[in-house]
């Protein structure tokens, strides 16, 4: 079986999912399955419109084929951002990468393709509103992927299993780690990096392929067969091992009662339609599974190397010319089709700016926003007043972070906390992945193309976790055992 | 019982400042990214002190307990002088990026002030201060243990969080007074917070003689939020009207639609 996680682009390739359909399940052989080309970049269409899309996910390209666009494609300077044009969500759009023909204002409370026109006008106006909505935006990040490492941190913290050492490895990390001389264990490291990220690269080719060639039903299956698999496979492990854990002894209908239930949810929730929050809640967890699947199997070193590699790959995939991430995005861009949007978070959120009308007396500029956005929050807002309304408006859709982000952010900050018994590390490797995703969006309120949200996290992730645990931490033991205070 | 020394000692360290975080900054995602970038750069002021501080240890004679006790105090006033150095290059960055706001948005007002960030600043040095201090002894306090077992305090822990609640306000406040003094060039309140915060550093020297450092450290917590609260533009009289519930700016501004 395959692990294939829709959302974390780390789900296996069907393909090579099936050719390992050998009996692993009965030895619990499941890193075999665990296929990871997770990539994840950020896309701009306009000024604070973002949306990150984890190229993992062919099956994205797959689902945004099949369901209609609900909302044509958002103007592209305002700060709007697309929500995912996932089917969960009813306000869906279609991806937003698409450089937005501003639709005619439609005021639909789900598109909002916002006004088009209107935002030209005030460009004063605007770069405040940038800024605050930017400010909204980086916040609607930080909060997924805090709840995504928490999720991770209290697991490894307190399951033991997902660090516990254990002799299996994914198959696309075949070297072991169990040598006694530094040398060779950092050389079967970097080989199995290398190993790792090539199958990364030719799966996202593969993908890339699949999508030039409309091969839409095959990425659906694909996409279904890794939501599946995560969705109920993985679950069911870990709800076994919080179990031993605690010491509850629970018995199989339960568990299945429940294991069903999670599991059909999530797939109604994720491939179909669904409250937003719950199919965030949905994303956030399989996220959170993924990224534990990765800390348990993969070896110390490697998972390091394979971290920083990565993010080299994610930068080269999305900026460059030839890249494969760029191709799939400009490919969809083409075609007027959004990216992926299953394996996308979006924390599409609905408000309106009333833009200066003689005729809109009831909506100051200042209060309509924090009002329609108070009165949108979680409900769709049909019965808003200002649709009626001759002016135009400003719709924020949310912004759209990968999968394979989350998943990488929370393997990096897993690490930090399963090595070692130390917050501080922890700690440290938290703040300076939300520095860098800040400093992430705030590039791509600056370019307003598609960046990948990797490298800068990861890179300061990777220099705080080294310099805490080997230059911070005996600092701050002595200073503890001697109660002193800096 | 290692439980509840767990909860109260967590929440006496940081309930203050999760209370002030929860109802002032929390509904302001402005707010929060500077209070994040603040705890960076002084993650970043510990960093560079640490690494000096390595350094220096591992050419120096490891044997010797005095050189070492000697190194470390050399680390905390560094690390003290950094901190405050840091302190003034966020105020710089904030000053700078405020600016190039301004003239972007060609607006008169910024969207946020210098006195709010300050504020926020203070506290984004004070919780991630606190929580390097704290975090681990929190987590030991969790398990299996006996305090003082070979001789030392017993009142450890609780020592521990009540240090650590004085540090955190005491960062806030040093972050008001700070970018105050900047504002108005005052260098000698400069001087006086990063004084303060060095007498503050060595009064733990002291420890285990709680009394000793805890209580002159909690009359300059006392001090420093006087004068936080005057460079904040506080008074005598406006404390008044806020506490009768008289004061009509402050019931305007926060008033919310429903």
């Amino acid at each position: 079986m395959c692990v294939s996680s829709k959302t974390n682009g780390e789900t296996a390739a069907p393909l090579s999912s099936l050719d390992h359909m050998t009996c692993r399940s009965a030895d619990r052989r499941l890193p075999g399955c665990v296929f990871i080309s997770s990539f994840s970049f950020l896309r701009v269409d306009s000024v604070g419109t973002m949306s990150a899309s984890d190229s993992e996910d062919d099956f994205y390209n797959e689902r945004t084929a099949l369901v209609p666009a609900e909302n044509p494609a958002v103007p592209s300077y305002r700060p709007d951002l697309d929500s995912t044009p996932t089917e969960d969500s009813p306000p869906l759009r279609p991806k937003p990468g698409v450089s937005g023909r501003a639709a005619p204002g439609s005021l639909d409370s789900s598109g909002g393709e916002g006004g088009g026109g209107g935002g030209s006008d005030q460009e004063a106006d605007d770069e405040e509103l940038t800024l605050k909505y930017g400010a909204k935006h980086v916040i609607m990040l930080f909060i997924p992927v805090t709840l995504c490492m928490v999720v991770v941190v209290t697991t490894i913290k307190s399951v033991s299993f997902y660090t516990e050492k254990t002799n299996q490895q994914l198959i696309y990390t075949p070297f072991t780690e169990n040598t006694t001389s530094v040398g060779r264990r950092l050389l079967n490291s970097v080989l199995n990096t290398i190993i790792m990220i090539s199958v990364i690269v030719v799966m996202t080719i593969f993908l890339v392929v699949l999508y030039k060639y409309r091969c839409y039903k095959f990425i659906h299956g694909w996409l279904i067969l890794s939501s599946l698999m995560l969705l109920f496979w993985f679950s069911f492990m870990y709800l076994a091992e919080v179990f031993k854990t605690y010491n509850m002894a629970v018995d199989y209908v339960t568990v299945s009662v429940l294991i069903w239930n999670f599991g059909a949810v999530g797939m109604i929730c994720i491939h179909w339609k669904g409250p937003l929050q719950l199919q965030q809640a949905y994303l956030i967890l399989i996220s959170a599974l993924m990224a534990l699947v990765f800390i348990k199997y993969l070896p110390e070193w490697s998972a390091w190397v394979i971290l920083g590699a990565i993010s080299v790959y994610d930068l080269v995939a999305v900026l460059s010319p030839k890249g494969p991430l760029r191709m799939l995005v400009e490919t969809a861009q083409e075609r007027n089709e959004p990216i992926f949007p299953a394996l996308i978070y979006s924390s599409a959120m609905m408000w309106t700016v009333g833009m200066a009308s003689p005729t809109d007396a009831p909506h100051s500029q200042h209060h309509s926003d924090e009002e329609a956005e108070q009165s949108v929050r979680g409900a769709e807002p049909e019965s808003r007043q200002p649709r009626t309304f001759p002016e135009e408006l400003e719709e924020d859709r949310g912004v759209k972070l990968g999968l394979g982000d989350f998943i990488f952010y929370s393997v990096l900050v897993g690490k930090a906390a399963a090595t070692g018994g130390d917050w501080n590390t922890t700690l440290a490797c938290f703040v300076a992945i939300l520095i860098g995703l800040c400093l992430t969006l705030l590039l791509l309120a600056i370019f307003k193309k598609a960046l990948p949200a990797l490298p800068i996290s990861i890179t300061f992730g990777l220099i705080f976790y080294f310099s805490t645990d080997f230059l911070v931490q005996p600092f701050m033991d002595n200073l503890a055992a001697h109660q002193f205070y800096i | 019982m290692t439980a509840s020394v767990f909860f109260g000692c967590t929440f006496i360290a940081f309930g203050p400042a999760i209370a002030l975080f929860l109802f002032t900054i929390a509904r302001e995602p402005l707010r929060v990214i500077f209070l994040i970038a603040g705890a960076f750069f002084w993650l970043v002021s510990l960093l560079l002190s640490s690494l000096v501080w390595f350094i220096s240890v591992q050419i120096s004679n490891k044997e010797s307990a005095v050189q070492q006790k000697g190194l470390l105090i050399f680390g905390v006033v560094l690390s003290v002088l950094l901190q405050e150095t840091f302190r003034f290059a966020y105020y710089k960055l904030l000053k700078k990026a405020n600016e190039g706001l301004l003239t972007l948005s060609q607006e008169e007002t910024m969207p946020i002030s210098i006195r709010q960030l300050a504020y926020v600043s203070g506290l984004g040095f004070g919780f991630m201060s606190g929580a390097f201090s704290v975090v681990n002894i929190l987590a030991d306090s969790v398990g299996p243990g006996t305090v003082g077992i070979h001789g030392d305090s017993q009142h450890y822990f609780l020592s521990s969080a009540f240090m650590t609640m004085a540090i955190i306000l005491l960062h806030m406040f040093w972050g008001v007074v700070f970018f105050d003094a900047c504002e108005k060039s005052r260098w000698w309140a400069v001087a006086a917070v990063v004084i303060s915060h060095l007498v503050v550093s060595c009064l733990t020297f002291q420890n285990p003689e709680y009394v000793a450092s805890l209580i002159p450290t909690y009359v300059i917590l006392f001090v420093m939020g006087i004068w936080a609260f005057y460079s904040a533009g506080g008074s005598f009289r406006n404390l008044k009207l806020c506490l009768t519930c008289k004061d009509k700016d402050f019931l305007l501004s926060n008033h919310r639609s429903r």
